[in-house]
C-alpha cells in the first residue's frame, strides 16, 4: 500500500523540478504525426487510445456485420462457411481486445490522473509504449485476413486442438499479435496501479477516490493476474504448433482440457475486466444526474472487490458438458450464483441512488440508466445459464450469445458511450449536441434490443452459435436479429458525427460542466489544459 | 519537492512488486500443466486409466446389478490402422471379470507403430474399472496388411457407484514415431514412469554416470 500523504500546503516548485520538465516551462511539442508518435501526456495518449477503439469498433462491427448478413436468410447466400468462420472469430477478438479493452484504457488514462488530481501518469513513457503497441498488434492481427488459408477461424475462445492442429497456417500470426495486445495492456495495468497507489492529492485516501478510480485499480490487479496466463497458453500453442511439443494433443500425451481450464482461468476474470471500469463509470454518473451522492460509496468498493475475487473461482462454468464430476459441477454453479449477490447489491445501490433524487435525462444518464436495465437482463440470464443441468440445453447455443451480448453492448459499450458523452464537455469544452446524442440513444437501445432479445428464444428453441447455416424454424428469429444489427450499425455512425461536431465546436461548457458533478476533474477548466495539477490540488471530504 | 520524490521511490515499489506477480503467474500457468495431471491422476476424474496392469481380485459377484459396457474405437490421422471389437457393448455385473476381442488391421503395405490411448466415460467410474490385462499399456507393431487381434480382459469394482449404468470405454490410436524413440512418450501416456522396471534401470545408469 501507499505511503499516506500528509496534507501539504501549496509548494512553490523547487530548481530540480523545473529540470525535470515538470514545471509550466514545457517544451514546444514535435509538430505533427511526431507529436502523437512520441506524445507522453495522458491527455494525449487517453484521444489515441479513444480514437484507436472507435476505430476498432467499426471494424469489428462491420464483421458482424458480415454474420448477420449471412444469417438473414437460412441456406448459404454471401459468404462460405470458412470465412463466416473467420468474422465470427475475427469479431469476438477484436470486440474483446481492440475495442472494449483500449476504451477503457483510454479512459482511464484521460480521467484517471484528472480524478485523484495527479499531474500525469506515473510512467508517462511507459504509457506511449503500451498504446502505440496496440495498432502493430491489430494490423498483424487484420493481416491474417488476406494470408493463404485465412485468419483464425476457431472462435475468439480459440479452443485447441481446433487452434493448434486443424487451424490455419495464420496461427503464429494471431498467437503473436495477442502477445502485443497481452503486453499492451499489462503494461497499461502496471502504470494505472502506480498512478492510483502513488500518486493521490495529498490527503485524499483510498476510500476517497471516485468509483470509477477504484473499480479501474481493482481491474488493473485482475489484468496483472491474469494476463500472465493468456501469454503462458498462447505460448504453449506456439510450442504445439511449432516446436512438436504436446500440451494440448492427445496423441503426445497432452489433454485438450487443459486448454480450456487454462483459457478460462484467464477469460473468465476477463469478462470482468471488461465490465467493472463500467461499474465506474456509471457509478460517477447516476449521482450527478440525481443530484445525491452515491448510495452505500463503502460497500460498491467491497461489492467489486469481491466479484474480482470470485472471478477467479467460477472458470470452469463455461465447461459444463466437457465430462466434469457432479461435485466439479455443482461448485462451480453455487460460486457462479454466488456472484449475483455482489453485483445485486450494485444494482441496488444504483436504484437507491436514484431514489427521491431530483433526475434529469441528458444523454449520460439516458445511457447509464439503460445499462442498469439491461446489463441486469444480461445477469439474469447468466444466472440461468449458470445452473448445470440447464446448461446442458443451453451450451453453445444463440442463448449464450444473448446473454454476453447484453451484459456486453448495452453492459460494457454503453457505458463506455455514457463515459464518452459525460466527459466530452471536459476533453473538447463544447457540449455534444443534446439533440443528435438522444436521438443516438434511442436508435441504439432500439438496434440492440432488436438485435439481442431474439437471440434468447432461438438459442433455447435450440439454434447452435457459429453456424453460418439454420433450420428453417429460427428464420423469423433471425431476420428480426439482423433488422436489428444493421439499424444498431448505422444509428453508431451518430456518435461519430455527435463526437466530431463536438470537437469542432459547440455550447461552451464551464469547468463544472453538470450541476450535481462532484469529483476533482470538475475543477479544472473545460477543455481541460494540456497540463493540469502541477501543484497537487487541496482535496476536501466530502461525505461519501 | 519532496513528495515528488517520495512518489518516485513508491512507483519503483510498485513497479517492481507487479512484475514480480506477472511473472510470478506465468510460471504458475506452466506449472499448472504438471499439477493438473497429478490432479486427475489422484482424483482420477479426467477419464485417463492407469497404464499398468492391475490384479483380478476376488469379490463376491453382485448379480443384482447389470452394468452396460459399451466400446467406441476411433483412428486418427496418421495412421492407416484400422481397429474394430468384436461386439460395441456387453452387460457385466459388478464384481464379474468380463473378455472382449479387439483387432487390429495395418490397411497399409507399410510396417508401422501405434497405441490404442484409452479414455473412460463417466470418468469417475475411471477408479472402478480394473484392467487385468490391455493392449492398451504397450505399443503395436503391425506388418503391413498385418491383422492382429488382442482381448481386453477387465474387472468392475463391486464398490462401482450406484448412480453408475453404462461405462463407456473409448480407444483411440495414435502413430508411433519409433524414429523419436518411444520412450518420452511412453512415459507421458503411462503415468506409472516409476513402476517401470526399464525406466528405473535407466535412471541409475544415469545416475551412476554423473557419480
Amino acid at each position: 500500500m501507499s505511503p499516506k500523504l500528509p496534507p501539504q500546503p501549496h509548494v512553490q516548485h523547487s530548481t530540480t523540478a523545473v529540470a525535470d520538465g515538470q514545471s509550466h516551462a514545457h517544451p514546444a511539442p514535435p509538430k505533427g504525426i511526431l507529436r502523437w508518435l512520441l506524445t507522453t501526456n495522458h491527455k494525449e495518449i487517453g484521444s489515441l487510445y479513444l480514437i484507436f477503439s472507435l476505430t476498432m469498433f467499426f471494424v469489428g462491427g462491420i464483421f458482424a456485420l458480415v454474420v448477420r448478413a449471412e444469417l438473414f436468410q437460412p441456406g448459404l447466400q454471401l459468404v462460405q462457411p470458412e470465412f463466416f468462420n473467420q468474422m465470427t472469430t475475427m469479431h469476438g477478438l477484436i470486440m474483446v481486445f481492440a475495442a472494449v479493452m483500449p476504451a477503457f484504457t483510454g479512459l482511464a488514462n484521460w480521467m484517471i490522473p484528472l480524478q485523484i488530481g495527479a499531474p500525469d501518469m506515473a510512467l508517462p513513457r511507459l504509457n506511449n509504449f503500451s498504446f502505440w503497441l496496440l495498432p502493430v498488434a491489430f494490423t498483424l492481427l487484420l493481416s491474417t485476413l488476406l494470408m493463404p488459408g485465412g485468419g483464425p477461424n476457431f472462435g475468439w475462445t480459440f479452443y485447441a486442438p481446433l487452434s493448434t492442429n486443424y487451424a490455419p497456417p495464420s496461427t503464429t500470426f494471431f498467437i503473436l499479435s495477442l502477445h502485443l495486445a497481452g503486453i499492451s495492456s499489462i503494461l497499461g495495468a502496471i502504470n494505472i496501479i502506480a498512478t492510483i497507489l502513488n500518486m493521490r492529492a495529498p490527503g485524499m485516501r483510498l476510500m476517497d477516490m471516485p468509483l470509477f478510480v477504484w473499480t479501474w485499480l481493482i481491474t488493473a490487479f485482475l489484468l496483472i493476474a491474469v494476463m500472465p496466463v493468456l501469454a503462458a497458453v498462447i505460448t504453449m500453442m506456439l510450442m504445439d504448433i511449432n516446436f512438436g511439443t504436446s500440451f494440448f494433443n492427445a496423441a503426445g500425451g497432452g489433454d485438450p482440457v487443459l486448454f480450456q481450464h487454462l483459457f478460462w482461468t484467464f477469460g473468465h476474470p476477463e469478462v470482468y475486466i471488461m465490465i467493472l471500469p463500467a461499474f465506474g463509470i456509471v457509478s460517477a454518473i447516476i449521482p450527478t444526474f440525481a443530484r445525491k451522492p452515491l448510495f452505500g460509496y463503502a460497500s460498491m468498493v467491497y461489492a467489486t472487490a469481491a466479484i474480482a475475487f470470485l472471478s477467479f473461482l467460477v472458470w470452469a462454468h463455461h465447461m459444463f458438458v466437457v465430462g466434469m464430476p457432479l461435485v466439479a459441477e455443482l461448485f462451480f454453479m453455487y460460486t457462479t450464483m454466488l456472484i449475483a449477490v455482489p453485483t445485486g447489491v450494485k444494482v441496488f445501490n444504483w436504484v437507491t441512488t436514484l431514489f427521491r433524487g431530483s433526475i434529469s435525462f441528458e444523454s449520460p444518464m439516458l445511457f447509464a440508466l439503460a445499462f442498469v436495465v439491461l446489463f441486469t437482463i444480461g445477469g439474469f440470464s447468466g444466472l440461468m445459464l449458470a445452473i448445470a443441468p440447464a446448461d446442458f440445453q443451453y451450451h453453445d447455443t444463440y442463448f449464450v450469445v444473448a446473454h454476453f451480448h447484453y451484459v456486453l453492448v448495452p453492459g460494457a459499450i454503453f457505458a463506455i458511450m455514457a463515459g464518452v458523452y459525460y466527459w466530452l464537455p471536459k476533453w473538447t469544452g463544447h457540449y455534444p449536441n443534446e439533440r443528435l446524442a438522444q436521438w443516438h440513444f434511442w436508435f441504439s437501445i432500439i438496434g440492440v434490443n432488436l438485435t439481442f432479445f431474439p437471440m434468447h428464444f432461438a438459442g433455447l428453441a435450440g439454434m447452435p452459435r457459429r453456424i453460418p447455416d439454420y433450420a428453417l424454424q429460427f428464420a423469423d428469429f433471425n431476420l428480426l436479429s439482423s433488422i436489428g444489427a444493421f439499424f444498431f450499425g448505422a444509428s453508431q455512425l451518430l456518435f461519430v458525427l455527435g463526437i466530431i461536431l463536438c470537437v469542432r465546436g459547440g455550447k461552451k461548457a464551464p469547468a463544472k460542466a453538470w450541476e450535481g458533478a462532484e469529483d476533482l476533474e470538475w475543477t479544472v477548466p473545460c477543455p481541460a489544459p494540456l497540463h493540469t495539477f502541477e501543484t497537487p490540488p487541496v482535496f476536501h471530504r466530502t461525505s461519501h | 519537492m519532496e513528495s515528488r520524490e517520495q512518489n518516485q521511490v513508491g512507483v519503483r515499489r510498485t513497479v517492481i512488486r507487479t512484475m514480480a506477480v506477472l511473472v510470478g503467474m506465468f510460471a504458475f500457468a506452466f506449472a499448472l500443466v504438471p499439477l493438473y495431471d497429478v490432479f486427475c491422476q489422484i482424483t482420477g476424474i479426467n477419464g485417463k486409466v492407469d497404464a499398468t496392469a492391475q490384479s483380478i481380485v476376488h469379490e463376491e459377484v453382485d448379480e443384482s446389478r447389470y452394468i452396460n459396457v459399451q466400446f467406441i474405437t476411433r483412428g486418427s490421422p496418421g495412421l492407416p490402422w484400422q481397429m474394430s471389437v468384436e461386439m460395441h457393448q456387453m452387460s457385466v455385473h459388478p464384481g464379474q471379470t468380463a473378455e472382449v476381442d479387439f483387432t487390429f488391421t495395418n490397411n497399409s503395405h507399410k510396417e508401422s507403430w501405434g497405441q490404442a490411448v484409452p479414455s473412460v466415460s463417466p470418468s469417475n467410474a475411471t477408479r472402478h474399472l480394473r484392467k487385468v490385462s490391455c493392449f492398451c499399456f504397450e505399443e503395436q507393431q503391425l506388418q503391413g496388411n498385418e491383422r492382429l487381434t488382442i482381448p481386453l480382459v477387465f474387472q468392475l469394482a463391486r464398490d462401482l457407484p450406484a448412480d453408475i449404468n453404462t461405462i463407456t470405454l473409448v480407444y483411440t490410436l495414435y502413430p508411433i514415431e519409433r524414429a523419436i524413440q518411444t520412450a518420452s512418450l511412453n512415459n507421458i501416456i503411462n503415468h506409472g514412469v516409476k513402476n517401470d522396471p526399464k525406466n528405473e534401470a535407466k535412471n541409475n545408469n544415469a545416475a551412476g554416470e554423473t557419480i
